[in-house]
């Protein structure tokens, strides 16, 4: 059994300790938004929180969690950042299969609260670990830059890129 | 209950809902007596005015959920808020293809289902003349209203869907559609219907699918492909804490349906894992263990300057014309074997019941093409297709992965044996070790120039893969074949293309832009060294290639060549990109185009090489002809740079190779995907020429690869032959 604090709130998990977090929140607890991608570290789709700082819950045992404040995307609107980010993400249309948005979101999150105007190479470092297979990486950097009021060069308030339909 | 023939096996079939409104759907002719439960229904109207339409095909990310159900929509005249949207069942007795592949569904589906929101429209008015006594043409709609504007009276369709549901039901070819003038949802940026749930993370995809009693299953196959399970210390994996079974699943000998392998079922995907850890087994290797990606590699080496002997095509006098032409240029060009890796790991969830009255097989199945998948499980379970419920689950990722089924027959097989609901989880590692191969391939090209610089002879002896007959020929395995109508076929007078097939035991399959997704490198760039034999600018001499704007083929065929799209989407990007601009040294401009999947497209890029060899790509320009609408400009932008984000890093780093028959990568460390920080911005541009409206998922790939190719080779001077890019070539 081991006590975590998920979404702001206690939770008993019957889980060994070693087990990662991610399969912890799949398996036992039934929060699935954090999904699964490599098992290594390498691609960010279960990134989550851990007292505000972006981890990768398949590389982390949830013995070593104590008491750690736990967000997952399913926490991530409980704050206006997190319900900012959720909508410039739907309104720009960012998903194309969607799959590894939430670890997206959650990254993004993260680099918002510690740097709330970032740069193109703060992005960029922020970004890095998050893999999307689909490349909607334009539109997540768009989104990011809307939430930040910043207007992302070569993108219209639509989400689009400067160059539209001719004819 | 109304029917009116939509083709010659499907009728357009509607009737009234339970409870009162309407439903409108297509379904087999013989299943008029059934109600809207059984049938394809594709709009239904509920008394409240709720409106659902139904998405028939498997969403994996190309936004086909919502571009489909727009076009219901826009002719059926309501806002595109009003709307629900619900997944189909995997049924193509009713919906006919439901296949998230070949970029189809755009080019299939247009017309019809503009046709049935149409009739709908259609029957909700001629209710509302009843219902009003008013001229039907005095009439008009919106927002699910139906309006006369003289008397100020106006009904919801919601009101009026149990009349309309008794009216007979409109010939769907005389459907007055609407000006495309006036749509007010087609055309229009529209956010994916499950961006919401995207974004909070609600249960969505396939791997997120949940039954009760449900346990995690992990399956274990050879590295070798073909290899099979000599023994395996079962009772050590049922030893550890959490594995409530260990069993060894035989297989039927081929890997497209059901390989020899080890189930693990256990109460998490953790406890499989530790499971897994302790699992030995003895493996009894195939024939795919002698096979190695150098064996291939050397095998096609040996083939340069020889003919093959499976004919593709041949025009005009090859011999004749490389003899008379006066510059003559022979090159090899090669692209790797590639996996799709898509996100999500391949998974399904099944529940097979066994009763006194037969089997019951039930799956909730991420996939691009249910019906392969229940065609095993009917052979291997001894089911009836009728017995086997898919519900088609939203895909993290596809790119062609998923129209192979082997994990559905797994999840199937797996869950019958162990006598429990499961859930079949790939990892990562089975994902790519136990993936389908993007054939590698090899082009032996040769051309001549005449003395104006016209290509007047071409040869290409394509080495390929596939069941060998040991002297060369054979059959081209998935996805592995040439088609005779490849560029520039037909645009060369004396032309020869002919194949290799050299044996391979891996599975292949169809990766986005299947087979183009080589062939646009290995053109592209064999032209674009003619250009410079010829000493003519690279967009002047695909101009001249090309010729007049005319269609080469026969009219109303998938392989004929449409020269003035191809001239209008090249002569878009060159404007884009700003072609002919004078660059600082070690950078440079590429260009390519390619025709598949009925969409013509052309891209521009812009490289900078450091003194190292790095290469960055500044920027992209895409021009692209998918005809004359777009109908979702925001997943059409998306589709597009995500392909052309996909081409550049699969040039960039991937590959897959064999070593006694075993794929040596495992993780997106080994085979690496594009990152946020590679990304370079990429400009799009629709050429919108009077065409029926086509797919958008695959066409926008392969003349990526060439574009980064021929770029740096104007930053460099060094050609690339040969994918992935070796930066080491590139040193200054």
């Amino acid at each position: 059994m081991v006590q975590m604090n998920i979404n702001g709130k206690a939770v008993t998990v019957a889980a060994d300790g070693d087990m990662p977090l991610l399969w912890a929140l799949r398996d036992v607890i039934g929060l699935v938004g954090t999904k699964f991608g490599c098992g290594a570290g390498l691609c960010g789709a279960c990134t989550v929180h851990l007292d505000g700082a972006p981890v990768r819950a398949c590389q982390t045992p949830v013995g070593d969690i104590g008491t750690a404040k736990i967000t997952t995307i399913e926490g991530l609107s409980a704050t206006d950042l997190g319900r900012k980010l959720q909508a410039a993400w739907a309104q720009l249309d960012v998903p194309q299969c969607g799959y590894c948005q939430g670890g997206q979101l959650m990254a993004a999150a993260a680099l918002l609260t510690d740097t709330p105007k970032p740069s193109d190479d703060d992005i960029d470092a922020a970004m890095a670990g998050n893999i999307c297979r689909c490349g909607t990486y334009t539109r997540i950097r768009a989104a990011i830059k809307q939430v930040s009021g910043q207007s992302a060069a070569g993108q219209s308030a639509s989400g689009h890129s400067a160059s539209g339909v001719s004819a | 209950m109304n029917a009116v023939n939509v083709s010659r096996r499907q009728m357009l079939l509607g009737g009234a809902l339970a409870g009162g409104g309407l439903w409108l759907g297509v379904g087999p002719a013989e299943a008029q007596s059934a109600g809207p439960a059984m049938l394809g229904v594709f709009v239904k109207i509920a008394p409240d005015n709720s409106i659902t339409i139904v998405s028939q095909n498997p969403e994996i990310g190309q936004g086909i959920k919502t571009s489909i159900p727009m076009l219901i929509a826009e002719e059926l005249d309501v806002d595109w808020r009003q709307v629900s949207i619900e997944q189909a069942l995997a049924n193509q007795k009713i919906y006919g293809r439901q296949v998230a592949g070949g970029s189809m569904a755009t080019t299939l589906l247009y017309d019809s289902m503009r046709r049935t929101g149409g009739a709908a429209r259609a029957m909700l008015m001629q209710a509302a003349a009843g219902r009003m006594a008013v001229p039907l043409g005095e009439l008009s709609t919106g927002g699910a209203m139906v309006r006369h504007a003289a008397s100020g009276k106006s009904l919801s369709y919601g009101a009026l869907a149990g009349d309309a549901a008794k009216l007979p039901i409109p010939d769907l070819a005389a459907v007055v559609l609407k000006d495309p003038k006036t749509f007010k949802i087609v055309g229009k940026p529209m956010p994916g219907v499950d961006n919401q749930k995207v974004v909070t993370g609600a249960p969505l995809f396939g791997l997120d699918a949940s039954v009760p009693g449900m346990k995690i299953a992990m399956f274990v196959k050879c590295p070798t492909f073909g290899g099979t399970v000599g023994s395996a210390n079962l009772a050590a994996v049922k030893a550890i804490k959490g594995v409530r079974d260990a069993f060894i699943v035989p297989g039927n000998g081929d890997d497209y349906e059901l390989a020899s392998g080890v189930a693990i079922i256990a109460d998490t995907t953790w406890a499989a894992m530790k499971g897994r850890e302790a699992l030995k087994i003895e493996w009894v290797l195939g024939d795919g263990a002698a096979q190695s990606t150098n064996g291939f590699a050397a095998a096609a080496a040996k083939l340069k300057g020889s003919r093959g002997p499976v004919e593709i095509f041949a025009e005009g006098d090859h011999v004749a014309g490389m003899a008379g032409a006066k510059k003559r240029l022979a090159a090899s060009y090669h692209y790797p074997f590639i996996v799709h890796a898509p996100m999500e790991p391949m998974n399904c969830t099944a529940r097979v019941d066994v009763g006194p009255n037969g089997t019951r097989v039930e799956l909730w199945a991420p996939t691009q093409n249910p019906e392969p998948g229940r065609a095993s499980i009917v052979k291997l379970l001894g089911v009836t297709p009728e017995d086997v419920t898919i519900h088609m689950m939203r895909c993290g990722g596809g790119f062609g992965r998923r129209l192979t089924t082997e994990y559905m027959t797994e999840a199937a097989w797996i869950a019958r044996e162990a006598k429990v609901p499961v859930k079949l989880i790939w990892t990562r590692e089975d994902d790519i070790t136990r993936g389908n191969l993007r054939p590698a391939g090899w082009h032996h090209l040769e051309a001549g120039l005449d003395a104006d610089g016209k290509v007047v002879a071409w040869t290409n002896h394509f080495v390929s893969f596939g069941k060998s007959d040991g002297a060369g020929g054979g059959k081209f395995g998935r996805a592995a074949s040439i088609d005779a109508t490849q560029f520039p076929a037909r645009f060369v007078p004396n032309f020869r293309c002919d194949a290799t097939v050299l044996d391979l035991a891996a599975p292949t399959n169809f990766l986005r832009a299947p087979a183009n997704n080589g062939f646009g490198f290995v053109m592209q760039s064999f032209i674009d060294e003619l250009s410079m034999l010829a000493g003519q600018d690279p967009v002047a001499f695909r101009r001249a290639l090309l010729g007049e704007a005319r269609l080469v083929g026969p009219a109303d065929n998938r392989d004929s060549y449409d020269a003035g799209r191809a001239l209008a989407v090249l002569d878009k990007a060159a404007a884009m990109s700003g072609w002919g601009r004078k660059l600082p040294k070690r950078e440079g401009l590429g260009i390519a185009f390619h025709f598949s999947h009925l969409g013509y497209f052309a891209t521009a890029m812009e490289v900078a090489v450091a003194d190292a060899g790095d290469v960055t790509v500044k920027k992209v320009w895409v021009a692209g002809d998918v005809g004359r609408q777009i109908v979702n400009p925001s997943g059409a932008m998306n589709q597009v740079q995500g392909s052309v984000i996909d081409a550049i890093g699969s040039a960039m780093g991937q590959q897959v190779t064999l070593v006694s028959g075993a794929i040596q990568q495992s993780n997106y460390d080994s085979f690496p995907v594009m990152r946020m920080p590679d990304t370079p911005p990429i400009e799009v541009a629709f050429v919108l020429s009077d065409q029926p409206p086509t797919g958008l998922g695959e066409p926008a790939y392969p003349a990526t690869p060439p574009a980064l190719a021929n770029a740096i080779f104007a930053a460099t001077g060094v050609r690339l032959r040969s994918l992935p890019i070796d930066t080491a070539l590139l040193k200054a």
